[in-house]
């Protein structure tokens, strides 16, 4: 699917223009999930369970629904039953069966006249439990006495004998690693750990649904899919795609977490037994910590062997993922390909294992998977280069991967930018800053894969020579802008001329989400095409007029020009011209393109980071912070840093202090921002960025998807960082204080 | 729910002492609005103390110490140049309570009734020895700041009584206070261990001292043994030693989310160390 | 239950309402007055989603009744763009300052604040004073610097004006 028209020397595209919704969001004016309304609108809340594990023996709800202003109840009794597979999970998140599988899992869900009300009416309904034996931790989980929470869980996969809570094997790789190992000068092995964090949009999940007696419906829900919302809420609810109509709102964040459904059916299911009143649903901070797509948590063994040149003989690696209580929702089908993905290395093996725990569904995070699996291959990267006195950038330049290197996955890496970002660190001024005491400096590398999928897009020229183009992946921090630059560069028209609308279920095919880096890339990609499908009719309606050919009628700088010289004389007929005379040379003037994009290009990233820990209570201040990634083509430069910046952000707050805490009792301990804590202003130093632009042949720009890399590098970066600093290296995130200065203190003990 | 406006503090005591229910005071409203909206509690009653003359205001008092007002939040105090000179490391704790948004409405009297022992106003307060005066259907009260706290979430305070102002003693010659907490990240978090110092020099010499651990036991602690390894010194490395061993030796806390037994207890030492530094330089006249 | 009958200022307009006395005053900007540019991020006094001034203090107005607010004036963000955009307003948008912009409201609002009080802040002083309003998609960079930019072009004009 490459495209050998790769194009360059730009007029509009890594330009920094406005980006079209800012004046709306700066204002107050941008309508956000939880700002819909509709006359006659009821209001809702949710009762949750209690319990990590429960046997749900009684819901009464008649005190409830005696109360004045409170119109209807919904538990499991109200959904369709006879799913399978992955719909009957997403059902059985959405409101529980027989058994509360996670503290936090829906139970039942009320609609009343005012959200106080619905808050009300929930408490008072009376639900029975029988608690049965949990467990919550991933290695926990798989010890002899363990409880098995879905019995039969495992799919053909998992071999005899194992745990049954595990739901998943995988396992590939290639060359001999025991011969491999058996080269190495120094090879190492140690188990690595990281909990689970959230993705911490500060934007709650909101949803209005209306639900009519004759199964149509409509849903204005703050989402990065509302293709994904529609089909998932009519499998839950047993109704026909076409009958219902998303709109998304726009997106308080969602790093992968708004990729799937929650509560979302419930404003339906309510609204219908309602009869038909819409319904608004929002949840609390407390609802989203409990019940909403955190990542997994892992526990990961790796072996690697290098020599004291530092080349990379062999590598191993056996990672353990939970993804709570439902089976598939663990990134172990991401993580082992990421593992060594940045290296070309001549033998390795992955093996892994997805397990059950009381524990909510998982959901996407930010390059679901690649963060767990650089934080245990990257530490010990750092660790063998440490010992052996290498410098971790040399030996990375040594072993990583390059232009058609065999990816540790299978594939052949086309053209990557993985060196460049090394050398442009090397570069960097921070990286030969002198550190003081206490000070250390950690390096890594990361990989995400990005993604294309199913994309559709439309573009229609307005009499006025302007373009409107309608795309499905929701805007979360800038494709609008990006899309409009890539649409004015190939229409030859200004930024200002283009706007970019995301448009509801109704207006386009099917389109993918928001994820895997996909927006820029694939609708981006998609409204080029569509532009070159109107500029083709547009050459036509020219060379109508004109009487020529229309293949002697060329598109250059917004216009129709003869293409040469024995094309004839004509004067530029402009697409203002063209979209004023269209109704009558023709009709209307579109483009539209649906495609399952391809030719994504995998993007590498390479961090620098400098830290400080106060010897005596083990606290970590990030000093300085270095990003350099390949964006193939930044097509808006200011969104490409705000994407590298973010994920840094992101992966310093899963490296130094975000973790799910969970008690004996198998409840959450932290589920508000006061102990979930993401980092703060003043947490943070300025996060400085390189771009380094090594062209996707697979775009007509040469974009990668840049969002997800970002967050990879930032864990093994800052624990290889502390372990310069003090000696003390930390193989289980959090690196926080008192783990920090219990291995400060192991370490002087000797 | 009710919500009560009373116009004095015997009226509030009055409507407090009559209330069957659940019943919760308003200051500034950041712990039982998020207690309210975590659905810890459903008061009742709910009794807004706003509405009483004086509530929001800073007075000298006639023995040159400083009467605050139970509503005066973080932010007003800590613009209020004087009160900041006498007694930097009340304020500085009171200042390090929630966000810039929180400062604007929290008070010294709701963080101290809320109860916890992570307070961050408390250890100050109880360092500097100041007093509150406790308003009931009998009539009122002065009693220690450190006589307030019973437990987590609990005071000693009865049924009806409320307090209506926080005294501060004199500052007095050559003397100075600071607060210093731990907490994971820069701001936004509960004190992992706060440690709050107050002394008085003569000369070089540590001549009284008043030291408040955080965060390290049920309810804010004032340490003797923390004091008495102090006073007679002039704070060398020896002193500040056997302060740091003392802090350790006085914290009894528990492990929990936010932190383990062990390191609370060894940056209990390290925290009593660095504020009684800091304390010393105040009490010098240096910077700091 | 009984509601209380509100009266205040809301961004210059006289405003009034009924509260159920447990409503936050969040929760009357946005479902009594139709004022949904402050955001509901926590609800707790953590995120400063919610940020609006009260008679001048800068307040999360998820930690206050809409009760107290009787009497009160009370500014958010619908009302920070007065004679055109307020120049924290531009260089937000300039500086790509914001990626979803669902906390942006409330860190206009408490920067509009820290540059009525500080008018021109140390980067510490600005990381500090926005310490309580969280952002997930920027890692706060270049919010703080717009920030400053704003910060520079108002002290330049206000220069100018005197």
């Amino acid at each position: 699917m490459a495209r050998d028209d790769v194009k360059t020397g730009y007029k509009y595209v890594g330009t920094r223009p406005n980006r079209p919704d800012g004046l709306d969001k700066v204002t107050g004016r941008a309508r956000y999930g939880a700002d819909f309304s509709l006359p006659g609108m009821l209001h809702a809340a949710v009762v949750r369970s209690p319990h990590a594990h429960a046997r749900i023996v009684r819901i009464d709800a008649s005190k409830a629904l005696a109360l004045e202003g409170v119109k209807a109840v919904v538990t499991r009794a109200d959904l369709p039953t006879g799913l399978t597979g992955e719909d009957l999970n997403l059902q059985d998140n959405t409101l529980a069966g027989d058994r509360a599988l996670y503290d936090g899992h829906a139970v039942a869900a009320v609609a009343a006249t005012s959200p106080l009300l619905a808050q009300d009416a929930a408490r008072l309904i009376e639900v029975e439990y029988e608690v049965l034996p949990h467990v919550t931790d991933v290695d926990a989980a798989i010890a002899p006495d363990a409880p098995v929470i879905r019995p039969g869980v495992a799919d053909y996969s998992v071999p005899e004998g194992m745990h049954g809570n595990v739901a998943r094997y995988m396992e590939f790789g290639h060359g001999d690693v025991e011969a491999g190992f058996a080269a190495a000068d120094v090879v190492r092995e140690h188990t690595y750990r990281t909990e689970a964090t959230h993705q911490g949009y500060i934007e709650p999940h909101a949803a209005v649904g209306q639900l009519g007696e004759d199964g149509r419906g409509e849903m204005w829900v703050c989402t990065q899919g509302h293709w994904y919302i529609r089909r998932m809420c009519s499998a839950v609810l047993g109704i026909e795609a076409a009958n219902l109509r998303v709109t998304p709102s726009e997106i308080g964040g969602g790093f992968g977490g708004k990729t799937t459904i929650f509560m979302e059916p419930l404003t339906l299911a309510l609204s219908k037994k309602a009869g038909g009143r819409p319904v608004k649903l929002v949840m609390s901070r407390s609802e989203v910590l409990r019940a909403t797509g955190p990542t997994a948590s892992a526990s990961m063994d790796v072996k690697i062997g290098m020599k004291r040149d530092g080349t990379i003989t062999a590598g191993q690696v056996y990672f353990r993922m939970q993804g709570g209580a439902f089976p598939g929702m663990s990134p172990i089908g991401e993580a082992l390909p990421c593992a060594f993905a940045c290296y070309d290395i001549p033998a390795l093996k992955h093996e892994g294992i997805e397990i059950i725990t009381n524990r909510p569904k998982a959901a996407a995070y930010r390059a679901p998977g690649s963060p767990m699996a650089a934080f245990a291959v990257e530490s010990m990267i750092d660790e063998l280069c440490r010992e052996l006195g290498l410098d971790p950038i040399e030996v990375r330049l040594k072993n990583g991967a390059r232009n058609g290197s065999k990816s540790s996955y299978g594939p052949v890496y086309d053209v990557i930018g993985l060196q460049e970002t090394l050398e442009a660190a090397k570069a960097h001024p921070n990286y030969s800053i002198p550190l003081g005491p206490n000070q250390g400096r950690g390096v890594a590398s990361g990989f995400w894969f990005n993604h294309g999928g199913e994309t559709s897009v439309s573009l229609a020229i307005g009499e006025d020579g302007t373009a409107t183009v309608s795309i499905g992946t929701p805007d979360i921090g800038g494709s609008r802008a990006s899309i409009g630059l890539m649409v004015a560069e190939t229409l030859g028209i200004p930024y200002e001329d283009v706007r970019v609308n995301v448009v509801e279920t109704g207006a386009l095919g099917v389109n993918e989400p928001t994820h895997g880096s996909r927006a820029t890339f694939a609708s981006g990609k998609a409204a080029v095409i569509a532009a070159e499908a109107a500029i083709r009719e547009m050459c036509k309606r020219a060379a109508a007029e004109w009487g020529i050919d229309a293949d002697a009628v060329e598109w250059k700088d917004g216009a129709a020009h003869p293409a040469g010289p024995n094309a004839g004389k004509f004067p530029p007929m402009t697409i203002g011209e063209i979209g004023a005379k269209m109704g009558s040379t023709g009709g209307p003037i579109s483009g539209h393109h649906e495609v399952t994009a391809g030719g994504y290009g995998a993007s590498f990233g390479t961090h620098v980071v400098d830290v400080e820990v106060d010897p005596e209570t083990g606290r970590t201040t990030v000093l300085r912070y270095l990003v350099v990634q390949d964006a193939g083509t930044a097509i808006h430069p200011a969104y490409v840093e705000g994407q590298y910046q973010g994920g840094a952000a992101q992966g310093i707050g899963w490296a130094l202090n975000e973790e799910y805490i969970y008690g004996p009792d198998g409840r959450l301990q932290n589920p508000v921002f006061l102990d979930y804590r993401i980092p703060v202003a003043s947490d943070l130093p300025m996060i400085d960025t390189v771009i380094v632009e090594v062209p996707n042949p697979g775009h007509p720009y040469g974009v990668r998807g840049v969002g997800e890399t970002g967050i990879t590098p930032p864990l093994p970066a800052i624990a290889s960082a502390i372990a310069g600093a003090t000696g003390a290296r930390i193989r289980s995130l959090p690196c926080s204080p008192p783990k920090v200065l219990a291995a400060i203190k192991a370490l002087k003990k000797g | 729910m009710r919500y009560h406006t009373p116009t004095s503090f015997s009226d509030a005591a009055a409507i407090a002492a009559a209330s069957s229910g659940t019943l919760r005071f308003l200051a500034g409203g950041t712990d039982v609005l998020v207690q309210m909206r975590a659905g810890m509690v459903q008061p009742d009653d709910l009794i807004d103390l706003k509405h009483i003359p004086g509530v929001d205001r800073i007075e000298r008092t006639a023995e040159g110490g400083w009467k605050i007002g139970i509503a005066v939040p973080g932010i007003v105090l800590g613009g209020h140049a004087e009160l900041v000179r006498d007694w930097p490391g009340v304020v500085e704790g009171m200042n390090l309570v929630g966000s810039t948004q929180v400062q604007g409405r929290a008070t010294l009297a709701g963080n101290l009734c809320n109860g916890s022992p992570a307070a961050d106003s408390v250890p100050g307060l109880i360092a500097a020895g100041a007093t509150v005066t406790v308003t009931g259907p009998n009539g009122s009260r002065e009693i220690p700041v450190e006589a307030v706290p019973a437990g987590p979430g609990k005071t000693n305070l009865a049924r009806g009584e409320l307090i209506s102002a926080i005294t501060l003693p004199p500052r007095g010659k050559n003397g100075g206070d600071a607060y210093l907490r731990f907490i994971p990240r820069t701001e936004m978090d509960i004190a992992v261990v706060g440690c709050a110092v107050n002394l008085r020099l003569d000369g070089d010499k540590v001549v009284e001292a008043r030291v408040a651990l955080g965060a390290v036991a049920p309810t804010v602690l004032l340490s003797e043994a923390c004091a008495k390894a102090i006073i007679g010194t002039t704070l060398d490395d020896a002193a500040l030693a056997a302060l740091a061993k003392a802090a350790e030796g006085e914290a009894k806390p528990i492990s929990d989310k936010r932190g383990t037994k062990e390191f609370r207890i060894e940056v209990a030492g390290v925290l009593a160390r660095r504020a009684a530094k800091i304390a010393y330089d105040r009490a010098k006249g240096m910077k700091a | 239950m009984s509601r209380i009958h509100v009266t205040a200022t809301v961004n210059g307009d006289p405003v009034e309402f009924l509260a159920d006395p447990r409503e936050t005053l969040l929760d009357a900007l946005r479902n009594h007055l139709d004022l949904t540019g402050t955001k509901e991020g926590c609800g707790t006094g953590d995120c400063g989603a919610c940020s609006v001034t009260v008679d001048g203090t800068l307040v999360c107005s998820c930690l206050m009744l809409a009760a107290e607010a009787n009497g009160k004036r009370v500014e958010t963000i619908e009302g920070m763009a007065r004679d055109g955009l307020h120049p924290l307003q531009r260089k937000f948008i300039e500086h790509a300052a914001l990626q979803c912009g669902f906390c942006t409201p409330g860190i206009l609002v408490a920067a509009k604040a820290l540059l009525e009080r500080n008018p021109d802040p140390s980067e510490t002083e600005i990381r500090y004073w926005l310490a309580g309003n969280l952002c997930r998609c920027t890692g706060y960079d270049k919010i703080i610097r717009a920030v400053q930019d704003a910060a520079a072009e108002m002290r330049q004009d206000h220069r100018g004006a005197a």
